[in-house]
Order: structure tokens, then C-alpha cells, then sequence
């Protein structure tokens, strides 16, 4: 056992700094140049079972850890109307039980193994996942496949889960301005699709959610066909596939799923603000929308523009927004991101804090100067060049493990991507020209597509009054 | 942005300070991993390097050279306890200010060429100690030491970003206060600290940043810069010989003795409650007690007890009775925390404000049972299962490696503790456990640091 012991340690320890280094050596080469010819995961392969769930694995032999993850292709914004939360609280109630490991034996099985374990639901996926030492993948294979269709709950454990839903909303949502604000601005910004829904749910829509919704989500949604399933770690695909047809794929085919065909949105046509005074707020800021094309619905190239336009406007100490509203004495912070994965459209944000007796509208002047720039001007290629080269080398540091490289694919493959989409995402920035950033920014910069929200103290605007 | 089933796996913001990374974090990490290493001694030790420099200057190098990355972790005993309490958050300026500009390398310059290299700065503050964390792809390793020695020895404090720093500090420290978790800790650690240098925020008040001046951190910096008080952990693709050149290069020219304050034993304050008036649909409940030291023989009993109570993710006394039971919060933790002058436990929880009390009144009564009757033998079991298996999850990125190097050494644990450390933790014995959970818990008294509307 001693030595054995040992070697895993060191296999692991070896493994976890070695796995960034492939791509690095590849991606970021000495002379920072560019090698935009990097395939991130090339090691990747992929099947489907006759049921129909799609594996996906993520072979790494350094260390005999696996990351198992099933991802459904369902999220908050393939809710029936009326029935917010029910994504999210389904997702807590997977952990219930089936008869065959009842009352939460699942989590008890996974502690005793010195596994981890978590769930996650957004607008478009929802996410059951295991980290675990190798040999326990089997188990946790037969343990998913079996709650995606035995799930059994009872009234005594759906009553406190739903209460615990509604505090996370309370600690995450309702205890902070901004949380309450963002919630407002998402509201806004998607009229009329099921993302401007909160994925946690309305407040009043959760604490109205019974049982019965849990299991009519579950029917609708849960079974094979509508299911990713990601290995990440020490296995090979064949491996996999084998355990994968011995669990997974005894589980029948249960129904169709729907098209996730979205209710869609107007075109926007005026610039909407969205105000929120509470007087826990010292310090004020705002934030600006804009309604973009996401990398599932954009044109080719068009969202790899977007996402270096946003670097180069608003990432970092050598951004235009670092050096205009922040170097310059107005703002204490301003910056941007881009919202790239998503089934659906999607959005870019900006951000800006005053500093001293500057007020928001004068950060919001130099990010509209700065957009403008960009519209009239347009970039230069070294600022592409040095886009891209940050872009890449961060995807890479960041790829320090295996859970992040399954989200990666997993979050991908549930918004409308493919695994040659994230595999060549570093030759499709390649292909972005200074002129195709400039257009990007005159197409979808426009300000009659944006929603500004702004976070004000209270105490400003009485003081307002008393002057006037 | 997604929602999670379970809470974080540590909320640091209980902390309220950076000083989490080296107290609280890097030791339950140190105390999780050795669980399976049981007589691996001579074969681990032998990976870790104890390299000196030409100059005398001790790092821990783990050396692999497959890897063209280079993580070097270092920390210097001295954090915002030696700061005056008209200066509060000194030591956190002027960790946002040793990258905007060295030498003849102004601020915007410099931050644009640790950009273009991709270096990795991030210094940070806690309560005993300056930490520093360094990355590079070894490609770029030698411009990236000149950045590093460069920011060390000759930071440059110029105006212009000293005062964009501090209304960045300023600016955030304005956001924190509309944050009832942070509200929370301040409170606990302000008063529970009393007048003791621990109490006061690690990242000051709008007034002490205001004062703090390019002077006061040259002082700061000579005054805790120094090769005595200074612990180096490097992981990465360099050997011996070279990183002792570098590490003459980078600390080589720093001075050989500290000029540190001695701080007094905090006397944390007991039985006692404060309450911030804060319009929010919950309470943020902070609470804590007397612990005892890393160097105690139970601390380590004091752990796993710690992790049945309310230190698992998974599941804990705490976490069963007030989630799953009564479904009366999202999250509830306990830490046991071991600062240099102190030694501590505290945790947290956030319900609605109309089962504030009870939820307070669940706490203490988990308190009360696991103080009187230790865990079961089944839940220690469990719990050792549970520490041992998942170890190796734990050990996940180069950065924590080098961290845990340094921890380490802070600790005084000696170059094998990876490989001794393990037959203490598994070693625990009900009766270990039992008295440890006397020790910790059983005193009965309990500061109650709570934000929220006024409670009945």
C-alpha cells in the first residue's frame, strides 16, 4: 500500500502541472508569437449511444482521478411560463433518491469514496457532476444513469428543499442591490425570451412550485437523448463507451424532447435604463447591455470579433477603457465582457465606477467616446494581435484541470456548439481581421440596443432634493 | 452565471481577510492530503529540494522539468497586524502597488509588459503574513525575475497610481458595506478582537487609506521585507543551481533583519453578541470561540472534529439540522482559524430574519451535544474516510503545491510533515476526538456577531 500510495500522490501531483502543458508549449511560444494552429483537447472522442446520449471524453493518464459529468440539455430558459425555478429546484431534488439508493445514499456513497460532488442550472444546462479516484467511475456511472429515470421524492423532503431554493435566492438575490439590479437589467434587455427570466426563479413563482412540476419537468426533459455525458481524466474513450453501454445505455429512450425553440425578442429600438436608489448603496456605478449574437447564432467570425472587440475595449491594463476612464483619474474601475456561450443570443456588458467627484454619466461619456472610436477608426492589428495572444494564453493557464476542461466542453455542447467549435477556437480568432472587429463594433454597438442600469445610493438624491 | 446545489466549498468572505490563504485554507489542505501517504517519508522527501542560494537564501523547489511553467509562492512574516491602527490597510496598498511601476519602469508600462509576458503578479495581505505569488512560462523566466526583483527591491509608489489605488480600495471597501456577509465579519473580528491589532480590517477604513502615504509604504516594506522572516516555495521547470542565481537576483538584496512589532496574545472576547441594523429579508449570523494551537497534540483531533460539525461540504451536524432537516438556510459552516496570536473557530449562516433565533438557538445546541458527547464512532470514521479518499482532489495546480511549501514553512512543520503529518490525522481516536471537542466547543462561550433588521 506504501509505496503505491506514493506513486499516486506524485502521479497526480506531476499530472495536475503537466496537463497545462501541451497546449502551452504549443500556444505560447517564447517569441510571443502567434500559433493560433493549436487544438485545445486534441485528444478528444466522442460517441453516441443507440439511446441516444452523446459521450464525451477527455483522456488525461497522469493521475488516476476521473471527473464525471452529465450535462442535460435543459435549463431555466426551457420553462414553462409561470413555473420559474423549476429547472433549478428539480436540480435539488435529484439528490432525493430512487429505490434503489434512497434518502440521498447517492451523496453518502460519493462522501465515503472521498468524492466531490455538486450540481449546477443555468438558462441552458443543467449539470450533475463527481470528481472521484478512477476505479469509482463505474459506480458513479451506474448511480447517474439510474436517478436519470427512478427518481422518487416525498413530501417530507420537497417541503425544506423548496425552502432552501428560496434562501439561496434570498443570500444570492434579495440581500444585495446589485443582485437585485442585474436581475432588473435581464429583465429588460430580453422582453419577451425566457432569458430575461431569472434562473433561480421569481421569488413567487418558486415558493409556488409543488412536487408535481418537479416530476413534469423530469418527464419532459431527463433522458437519454437530451444528455452529454463527459468523462474527463484517466480513461480512454473505449473505456468509457463499454461502461457507458452498461449503464447508461440500459436506460430506455423515455420520450422526445421538444425543439428548444425560445419565444424571441423585438428588435430593441430605444435605449432603456433601469434604475435602482436603495440606500445601502455608498457607492454608485452603472452598467451598459447590448443585445449581440452569441457564438451559436453568430455568422461566421462574428462573434470571435466580438470577443476581441471586448478585449481590446474593455480587458485589462492595456484596454482602451483602463486607459481612458480609469489611468485618467474619472472612474475607479471600468472594464467589459462578453457573454459568448449561450444557445440563444446573447449579450456584452460594460461597467464603471466614478471616482471622486466624477460623476457615472462622465465614465458612460468615455465609453461612449471609446465605442465610437472604434466605430469611426476602428483597431489596429497589433491591438488585434495582442488580443488574441491573451485570449489564448489565459484559455490555457485556465485549463489547470480536468473539471474546467469538462465545463468547457460541457457548456459548449449544451448551447448549440460543437466540440470542433472549442477544439479550434484559437485558429477561428486567428482568422479575425482589424476590419471585421471595426464592423462588429458599427453593427452591434448601437446604443437603441442597449439597456443601462445604475446603482445609486439614496442618500444622494435627498440631498438633491434639499439643494433644489 | 449558474446556480449550485451546494454552497461553496469555503466561504472565504467569513474570513473578511486574505490571511484566509495562509490560516485557514493552505492548513486544512495540509491536514487533508497526507491522510494515504502513510511511510512514503524518504521517497516524498526526496522531491522536495531544500536549495540555498549562493547567497544563503533558502527555497522548497519541487522541480519538473517536462513542464515550461514556473510557480513560485512566497510570503513574509509581518502582515496588517504591524500596521498602526490610523493606517489600517497599509499592508493591502501596498500589495496593489508593487505592480505600478519599478526602477525606470512606470506604471502603466509595467502592468503592459507583465501583460504581454504573461506573468503572473498577485500579492496579497493577511493578518501575520505578505504573501506573493509569481507564474511564468519559463520561456520568459528571466525578464519575468528582472519584474519580480525589480518590484521588490525598487517599487517606484509614484502619485498618480498610489492614488488610483487607494480609490480603488476605497471605492470597493464602499461596496463591501452594502454586504451583509462582510458587514457580518467585520463586526465579529472588530469587536470579538477588541482593541487587539487582529481587530482591526485588514483592508482599513476610508479614512486610515486615506492617510496612508508613499512614505508609510517604504517603511512598511523595509520594515517587513527581509530574508529572516521570508519563506520560498518553487514549483516548476528549473533546477537548483539556476534558481539559487535567481533567488540571490530577486531577494538577494533585500536586508537580513525584520524590524517587526511584537504582537501581544489576543484575548478574544466571549459571551458576548453586536448587532449591525441592516434592511435585508435575512440575517447574517457570524459566531465563534476560543480554539486551541496548530501546535496543540489534539489540534489535529480539533480538525476532524471541526469537519463533522460544520467543516464539510457535504454534509455536517450543521448542515443536517439547519438544511436538510428544517431547510432554514442555503449554506452554514464553522472554520477553526490559527492566526499567529490567536487561535480560533468561527461560522456562519444566513436565514430568513424570522428564524434567526431559532437557527441561532440549533447552533448552540450543536455546540452543546458535540462539546458533551464528542462525535459517534461512526461519524469519525466516516469523516476520516472522507478526508483520506478525497485528498489527491485537493492537489490540483502547481499554485497549490508551492502554496502548501509555504505553509509548510510558516508553520515550522519541517521539510518531511507531508509525510508525518498523515499518521497523526489518521490516527484519531474517539477519545481524541471527544476531548478535542471538550477543548474547542465545550467552554460555552460563543461571540454572536449579527446584520440584519433588529432581532427579537
Amino acid at each position: 500500500m506504501t509505496s503505491s500510495n506514493f506513486s499516486v500522490f506524485w502521479r497526480q501531483t506531476i499530472w495536475l502541472i503537466a496537463s497545462l502543458m501541451p497546449a502551452l508549449i504549443l500556444a505560447v511560444p517564447a517569441s510571443s508569437q502567434e500559433n493560433t494552429a493549436t487544438i485545445i483537447a486534441p485528444d478528444t472522442s466522442s460517441y453516441v449511444l443507440e439511446n441516444g446520449l452523446q459521450i464525451v471524453v477527455l483522456p488525461d493518464h497522469r493521475a488516476p482521478v476521473v471527473t464525471h459529468m452529465v450535462w442535460y440539455k435543459v435549463g431555466s430558459a426551457d420553462e414553462e411560463r409561470g413555473k420559474s425555478g423549476i429547472a433549478h429546484f428539480l436540480e435539488h431534488l435529484m439528490f432525493k433518491g430512487t429505490p434503489s439508493y434512497p434518502d440521498g445514499e447517492f451523496s453518502k456513497i460519493v462522501a465515503s469514496l472521498g468524492g466531490q460532488e455538486n450540481a449546477f442550472t443555468s438558462t441552458d444546462y443543467t449539470g450533475y457532476f463527481q470528481r472521484v479516484a478512477k476505479e469509482h467511475l463505474p459506480l458513479m456511472m451506474e448511480m447517474e444513469s439510474d436517478r436519470m429515470s427512478n427518481l422518487i421524492l416525498a413530501p417530507e423532503q420537497v417541503a425544506p428543499e423548496l425552502k432552501v431554493v428560496l434562501e439561496e435566492r434570498a443570500q444570492r438575490v434579495d440581500s444585495s442591490p446589485g443582485g437585485q439590479l442585474g436581475e432588473e437589467v435581464t429583465a429588460t434587455l430580453f422582453p419577451n425570451h425566457p432569458y430575461g427570466t431569472p434562473i433561480i426563479g421569481w421569488e413567487h413563482e418558486i415558493a409556488a412550485l409543488t412536487q408535481q412540476d418537479a416530476f413534469d419537468f423530469y418527464n419532459k426533459y431527463y433522458t437519454p437523448n437530451n444528455v452529454v455525458l463527459i468523462v474527463a481524466g484517466d480513461v480512454t474513450g473505449e473505456e468509457v463507451l463499454e461502461l457507458a453501454r452498461n449503464t447508461y445505455g440500459k436506460v430506455k429512450r423515455r420520450f422526445d424532447v421538444p425543439a428548444r425553440r425560445r419565444a424571441t425578442d423585438p428588435v430593441i429600438k430605444t435605449a432603456k435604463t433601469v434604475t435602482l436608489i436603495d440606500a445601502r448603496v455608498q457607492q454608485p456605478s452603472f452598467q451598459r447591455a447590448y443585445i449581440v449574437p452569441s457564438y451559436s447564432t453568430a455568422k461566421s467570425g462574428e462573434a470571435e470579433s466580438l470577443d476581441i472587440l471586448i478585449n481590446i475595449l474593455g480587458r485589462g491594463a492595456s484596454s482602451r477603457l483602463y486607459k481612458s476612464a480609469v489611468k485618467s483619474g474619472v472612474a475607479n474601475g471600468s472594464g467589459g465582457y462578453y457573454q459568448g456561450s449561450s444557445l440563444d443570443h446573447s449579450r456584452i456588458v460594460f461597467w464603471g465606477t466614478p471616482r471622486g467627484d466624477n460623476k457615472v454619466a462622465d465614465v458612460e461619456a468615455i465609453l461612449d467616446q471609446e465605442i465610437l472610436r472604434i466605430v469611426k477608426d476602428g483597431v489596429t492589428g497589433e491591438e488585434v494581435s495582442r488580443a488574441r495572444r491573451k485570449m489564448i494564453a489565459s484559455s490555457l493557464y485556465s485549463q489547470d484541470s480536468q473539471e474546467s476542461m469538462a465545463r468547457t466542453f460541457g457548456v459548449a455542447l449544451t448551447s448549440g456548439q460543437t466540440i470542433r467549435d472549442v477544439q479550434h477556437w484559437p485558429e477561428d480568432l486567428g482568422k479575425v481581421t482589424a476590419q471585421m472587429v471595426q464592423d462588429a463594433a458599427i453593427k452591434w454597438l448601437v446604443k437603441t440596443r442597449s439597456v443601462s442600469g445604475y446603482l445609486q445610493p439614496a442618500s444622494k438624491s435627498k440631498s438633491a432634493e434639499k439643494e433644489g | 452565471m449558474q446556480y449550485n446545489y451546494r454552497p461553496a466549498r469555503r466561504d472565504t468572505r467569513i474570513l473578511a481577510m486574505k490571511s484566509s490563504k495562509s490560516n485557514f485554507s493552505i492548513l486544512a489542505f495540509l491536514l487533508i492530503l497526507p491522510l494515504l501517504l502513510i511511510s512514503t517519508q524518504l521517497a516524498f522527501s526526496t522531491q522536495i529540494q531544500r536549495v540555498i542560494s549562493p547567497g544563503g537564501i533558502e527555497a522548497w523547489l519541487v522541480e519538473e522539468h517536462s513542464i515550461p511553467i514556473l510557480t513560485m509562492n512566497f510570503a513574509f512574516r509581518g502582515g496588517s497586524s504591524q500596521e498602526h491602527k490610523d493606517k489600517a490597510g497599509l499592508a493591502n496598498v501596498l500589495s496593489a502597488m508593487l505592480d505600478e511601476g519599478a526602477g525606470d519602469i512606470k506604471s502603466q508600462d509595467f502592468l503592459e509588459r507583465l501583460e504581454d509576458l504573461s506573468v503572473h503578479f498577485d500579492f496579497s495581505t493577511g493578518k501575520d503574513f505578505f504573501h506573493g505569488e509569481f507564474k511564468t512560462l519559463s520561456a520568459n523566466q528571466n525578464e519575468a525575475f528582472d519584474l519580480l526583483a525589480l518590484a521588490l527591491n525598487q517599487p517606484r509608489f509614484d502619485t498618480e497610481p498610489l492614488e488610483r489605488m487607494k480609490s480603488q480600495i476605497v471605492s470597493g471597501l464602499k461596496r463591501n458595506a452594502r454586504d451583509p456577509d462582510r458587514i457580518a465579519s467585520r463586526l465579529w473580528f472588530e469587536n470579538a478582537f477588541s482593541k487587539h491589532p487582529y481587530s482591526q480590517p485588514t483592508k482599513g477604513t476610508e479614512s486610515t487609506v486615506s492617510n496612508i502615504t508613499a512614505r508609510d509604504l517604504r517603511n512598511y516594506r523595509e520594515n517587513v521585507f527581509a530574508l529572516e522572516n521570508l519563506k520560498i516555495a518553487v514549483v516548476g521547470a528549473i533546477d537548483a543551481e539556476t534558481l539559487g542565481v535567481a533567488l540571490d537576483q530577486i531577494f538577494g538584496k533585500l536586508p537580513g533583519k525584520a524590524n517587526l512589532k511584537t504582537i501581544p496574545a489576543a484575548d478574544l472576547k466571549i459571551s458576548e453578541a453586536r448587532h449591525t441594523e441592516f434592511d435585508s429579508p435575512q440575517t447574517v449570523i457570524r459566531f465563534g470561540g476560543r480554539s486551541i494551537d496548530r501546535a496543540d497534540n489534539d489540534f489535529v483531533a480539533a480538525y476532524v472534529v471541526n469537519h463533522i460539525l460544520g467543516g464539510g461540504s457535504f454534509s455536517s451536524r450543521l448542515y443536517d439540522e439547519v438544511r436538510e432537516k428544517r431547510g432554514l438556510a442555503y449554506s452554514i459552516f464553522t472554520h477553526l482559524m490559527t492566526l499567529d496570536s490567536s487561535a480560533l473557530y468561527i461560522g456562519g449562516v444566513s436565514t430568513r430574519n424570522e428564524t434567526a433565533a431559532e437557527v441561532l438557538s440549533l447552533v448552540k445546541q450543536e455546540l452543546t451535544r458535540i462539546a458533551n458527547e464528542g462525535p459517534t464512532q461512526q461519524e469519525l470514521d466516516e469523516t476520516i474516510k472522507y478526508l483520506t479518499g478525497s485528498y489527491a482532489l485537493r492537489f490540483d495546480t502547481s499554485d497549490k503545491i508551492a502554496g502548501q511549501l509555504v505553509a509548510i514553512q510558516i508553520e515550522e512543520l519541517g521539510i518531511d510533515y507531508i509525510n508525518t503529518r498523515n499518521k497523526l490525522v489518521s490516527s484519531v481516536t474517539l477519545e481524541d476526538a471527544k476531548r478535542a471537542a471538550k477543548r474547542v466547543f465545550g467552554d460555552g462561550g460563543l461571540f454572536v456577531a449579527t446584520v440584519g433588521p433588529i432581532m427579537n
